[in-house]
């Protein structure tokens, strides 16, 4: 119903229009020629106006005003990938330096490992040879020992003999021939009591 | 009805009568609007292009988002070549955009709802396009009307619409416009006459009506704007490579 009325009311106002333009002179104000040449002179003189402006002032600053910032966007970002480079060629070295200082570090260690062997070998051969000299020197003194040994027993054997047989016999017994018998024995049976 | 619809399209004079020659040369409203437009882009871009920051402030963004809004409408549909016309569309597209959009304020007058105004425009577009193609490939530019690919039978034919339809350019570029704004403002008129004349119980629909249509005519007023200076980049565009 409502809807009804509206389309009633709008088909109403078109005709209305209808008459309102009946009414005009012209009709459209747009084709009424009065004003034409004024409308053209104004837009020539302020379109030409506003076109010099534009072009001769404005337009340039608003784009040199954008290539300016490019230009300077790009000159960061090359700052910025020159710095980043920089700081990568640093950290190269840095690992240089490190890996250098590993090596030497590693070289000395070495080096002192070495030296240190080299001590202990030393030391070792001195000591070595103490032992030795003193191991040789024991076993001379154990051969001269072994060396008298022998001569000392006969003397002993001859003197308890001679001893022996004084008190036996009661009888002086004359020792060069005690030391006969033994010399003789001892060097019969020599081997089997000093087991040389 | 409050008032004719039409009435808003009427120019009047503002001051007094100034004649030269026979041609009567008067300030009146439309002149008026013509002048608010220009200022208020002259105003505005050279504001924008004032300071130059690295962060552009709001008025700055606003110009440079212009400049680069049109610079890359003309590179896409004209090429590298037309850049020396650069100038010429930015302000077109500027003039007509304002001149659209001052129309939207309430009890504007809106410049470009005039036939004369968009056909002098129009006109010298393509006037100028024509003398450019010239111009560039003299004699030459007449294959314009002769596309390459055609049979020879449909030539004639062919040759006879693509003339008509060049020479209508201008005729279809500002009717375009002049009759978008005018149909526009019309219409917006007439809905708030119907707010008018059917009162507080019956006027909130033509009302909401109004409402949305205002929405509607801001976008027509920056599309046609749009469009306009799009045409004309794709008519230079023919003149200056010439593809058939």
């Amino acid at each position: 119903m409502v809807k009804k009325i509206y389309l009633h009311l709008i088909f109403l106002s078109f005709f209305f229009i209808k008459e309102a333009f009946a009414a005009e002179s012209g009709g459209m104000p747009q084709l009424n020629p009065e004003f034409w040449v004024s409308q053209i002179f104004w837009l020539v003189l302020t379109f030409g106006i506003m076109y010099l402006v534009l072009s001769r002032l404005i337009l340039p600053k608003i784009s040199n005003n954008l290539e300016s910032r490019k230009s300077q966007i790009l000159e960061n970002i090359e700052a910025a990938e020159k710095q980043r480079e920089d700081s990568e060629t640093k950290l190269k070295e840095y690992d240089q330096i490190i890996l250098k200082s590993k090596t030497e570090a590693n070289a000395m260690f070495n080096q002192a490992r070495e030296k240190a062997v080299k001590d202990i070998n030393a030391k070792r051969d001195v000591l070595d040879k103490q032992i030795d000299d003193e191991i040789a020197k024991a076993e001379k003194e154990i051969q001269a020992l072994r060396d008298n040994a022998p001569d000392k027993i006969n003397k002993i054997a001859i003197e308890t003999s001679s001893e022996l047989l004084q008190k036996l016999i009661g009888a002086e017994v004359n020792n060069s021939s005690i030391s006969a018998i033994v010399d003789d024995l001892s060097r019969r049976n020599g081997d089997k009591y000093y087991g040389n | 009805m409050a008032a004719n619809p039409m009435s808003q399209f009427d120019v009047y004079r503002i001051g007094p009568e100034i004649k030269v020659g026979a041609f009567d040369i008067s300030f009146t409203n439309a002149s008026l609007f013509m002048i608010i437009s220009t200022v208020s882009i002259l105003l505005i871009f050279n504001l924008g292009s004032k300071k130059n920051s690295i962060l552009p402030n709001k008025i700055q963004l606003l110009a440079e988002l212009s400049y680069t809004f049109v610079a890359k409408m003309i590179s896409d549909t004209a090429g590298s070549k037309a850049k020396p016309y650069f100038a010429f569309i930015f302000s077109l597209f500027m003039f007509v955009l304002f001149c659209n959009m001052f129309g939207m304020i309430p009890y504007t007058f809106t410049v470009t709802s005039h036939i004369i105004v968009t056909f002098v425009l129009a006109a010298f577009i393509f006037i100028g396009v024509t003398v450019i193609g010239f111009i560039k490939h003299g004699f030459g530019y007449l294959k314009l009307f002769v596309p390459s690919g055609v049979p020879a039978v449909l030539l004639p034919l062919i040759v006879v619409i693509e003339i008509i339809s060049y020479l209508s350019r201008p005729i279809s570029l500002s009717v375009r416009l002049f009759a978008n704004m005018m149909a526009g403002h019309t219409m917006m008129k007439v809905f708030g006459g119907f707010v008018i004349s059917l009162g507080i119980v019956g006027g909130w629909l033509p009302l909401s009506f109004s409402v949305a249509l205002t929405g509607l005519e801001i976008l027509v007023a920056f599309l046609q704007a749009y469009v306009f200076a799009i045409l004309t980049c794709i008519y230079l565009n023919d003149a200056l490579n010439l593809h058939h």
